[in-house]
């Protein structure tokens, strides 16, 4: 292996490495250059320690030199996203409020991929506390879409879908609370994977909304989302929402799913999704990938039907409630007393002062009016009408789920309305900017599994496919994904990035 | 605080109000900002009342959630010298505050 080490998949890394074909410091050193080349235009790091990278994967080609027993990720690099807490090396969350903050703890799923020997080689840029669709929010720096670089990378996890798609890292950790993997990985061409509420650790992800916070991959191909997936899952005594129940097979489910044989499921498309009635803010070529891409469900054997969701309608308002108000709850442990930025203590003020102005100077504009809204949704006399009327809605909404159930295995959308927009056109607008949305919310409210897969281009931009399956049936977005993604590589002769790849070298 | 202003609305003196509330000390030309663009997005969000939610149980939590106790055993915690590390100020071996009480306390 050499030249293309930094477009391989992480499974054929990971092969290569077992076989001894390839060292880890050769894989980390090739992602090491690119990032250097790279990332200065890109913007997908907030954080690169070359010689830790270096260091801990010489220590993996030590450990199998030595004839040490390794899993099969071992030597793999990885990027995080930096709302996931690590060790000493800093953690931001993408705000001012963290900067330069090393955490004495690692999060969960940060020390399960530590334990399985993968190499970190940084953390990723993203929405300030992972609050917005376009990583525009992130207090640090502007990340670029690789497939356009006057477009936005899709949020909160740009950073993450920017380093995957852009030959910065081969797979990634993003977190979703209402489409925040889902979302960029479908505007950058990725998969990107939303697990079953509770069945990821959340145990030291930075909370923004903790009933609908949860971490999952960010990859290139089904079968390294489903491996990176798999690496990550299970019960943890230190995360109560945690759900006690075996690791999912999802790798498994990926192979089987690229064989193509979709007899016997039935596949539900969501009118109220860009179908009939439903198509406002939809744009024209994201619905023509995306029936294009339930034909081929079809051809491979899958029944399709229409399924109608009437409460999906108001995902967008009750999400724009609930996430904010347990937004403001969650932010308030940012007080400028126990970490992080303390603003104005010069002795003249007292703590109120002081947490007042370390919160003005810390936070951005996004999460002051995330903060204020949630704040008032929560406020005596306006509970009700609003956070109340919103988790009542949010009752109807895993109703029309579970209903769905009865008559499909899987419901399908386009993941997101549009393809990607420039830079800047929608920041002044809040409104515009959570349409994004739209389609990731319900999953995301209901808790159950989500993954977009690329199906197509739309102007030259990526076009992304939502697959929702039933809590704890991840292996079924998975399956279908890989059918889906295997079928399109069949009929293209080639991977949906490797089309990045060749515009690359135009361009050049 | 001003009168609560009818349902839909969001006026510069609650946004003012509400980011007191909230511990932010906002500037003058936030309040503007953020008055007129959290008065559409309250508007938009406004529209969950619309659904007919009559005998409707509120969803807290996507996963039904039970209390979750464990063994009382004692278990190490974090050594103190490195919780005190990340801290914006420490003193004889604890987090240093601003005084809590105002001056005529």
């Amino acid at each position: 292996m050499s030249a293309d080490l930094t477009t391989t998949s992480a499974a054929d890394l990971s092969r290569a490495l077992q076989a001894g074909d390839l060292s880890s410091a050769e894989v980390t050193r090739a992602y090491l250059d690119r990032i250097a080349a790279d990332d200065g235009e890109l913007g997908a790091y907030l954080h690169v320690d070359a010689e830790a990278a270096v260091t801990s994967a010489e220590a993996v080609d030590a450990a199998r030199a030595a004839g040490e027993e390794l899993g099969p990720l071992a030597g793999v690099p990885l990027a995080l996203k930096d709302v996931v807490v690590t060790a000493g090396v800093p953690t931001t969350s993408g705000s001012r409020i963290l900067e330069g903050w090393r955490p004495p703890y690692d999060a969960t799923l940060a020390a399960k991929l530590k334990a399985a020997g993968t190499v970190l080689l940084g953390k990723t840029n993203m929405d300030e506390f992972a609050m917005g669709s376009s990583t525009e929010n992130s207090a640090y720096q502007v990340t670029r879409n690789p497939w356009d670089r006057d477009r936005i990378p899709g949020g909160s996890s740009g950073g993450s879908s920017a380093a995957v798609a852009g030959g910065l890292a081969p797979w990634s950790i993003g977190t979703d609370t209402g489409g925040s993997i889902r979302q960029p990985a479908a505007l950058t061409g990725l998969v990107g994977h939303k697990p079953t509420y509770g069945s990821v650790s959340r145990y030291g992800l930075v909370a923004f909304s903790s009933s609908l916070d949860q971490a999952g991959p960010m990859a290139r191909t089904v079968l390294d989302a489903a491996l990176l997936h798999e690496a990550i899952a299970g019960h943890d005594a230190h995360d109560s929402t945690s759900i006690d129940c075996p690791v999912p097979v999802l790798a498994e489910a990926a192979r089987r799913g690229a064989e193509g044989e979709l007899a016997g499921l039935t596949v539900g498309v969501v009118r109220e999704l860009g179908g009939e009635g439903h198509t406002d803010g939809y744009e024209d070529g994201v619905l023509d990938r995306f029936s294009a891409a339930v034909a081929l469900l079809e051809s491979m054997g899958a029944e399709v039907r229409e399924v109608s969701c009437p409460a999906f309608d108001l995902a967008l308002p009750a999400y724009y409630l609930i996430a904010p108000s347990e937004a403001s709850s969650n932010l308030a442990r940012f007080d400028g007393v126990r970490y992080g930025l303390r603003v104005g203590d010069d002795g003249s003020r007292d703590l109120d002062e002081v947490m007042a102005l370390t919160r003005e100077q810390g936070f951005g504009p996004e999460v002051k009016r995330r903060i204020i809204l949630g704040t008032y949704a929560l406020s005596a006399g306006y509970y009700d009408a609003y956070y109340g009327q919103a988790q009542k809605v949010r009752t109807l909404i895993t109703r029309d789920f579970t209903s769905a159930w009865d008559d499909v295995d899987v419901l399908v959308s386009p993941t997101s309305p549009t393809v990607a927009w420039s830079i800047g056109a929608r920041v002044d607008d809040p409104i515009a900017m959570y349409a994004a949305d739209l389609c990731t919310l319900p999953a995301s409210l209901a808790g159950v599994p989500a993954i977009s897969v690329p199906c197509g281009l739309s102007e030259g931009l990526p076009v992304g496919f939502q697959i929702m399956a039933p809590a704890l049936a991840d292996d079924r977005c998975y399956r279908v994904a890989a059918a889906l993604e295997a079928a399109q590589d069949a009929a293209r002769g080639h991977r949906l990035l490797d089309e990045l790849g060749a515009k690359e070298n135009t361009a050049s | 605080m001003s009168t609560p202003s009818p349902k839909g609305q969001l006026t510069r003196d609650e946004v003012a109000h509400l980011a007191h509330l909230s511990r932010l000390a906002v500037s003058d030309e936030e309040l503007d900002l953020f008055a007129g663009q959290l008065a559409a997005v309250l508007d938009a969000v406004a529209q969950v009342g619309k659904a007919d939610v009559a005998d409707v149980p509120p969803t807290t939590h996507a996963v039904p959630m039970t209390n979750v106790m464990r063994a009382d055993v004692a278990r190490p915690s974090l050594p103190r010298d490195v919780v005190l590390a990340g801290a914006p100020a420490a003193e004889d071996d604890r987090f240093r505050v601003p005084r809590i009480l105002g001056e005529e306390a």
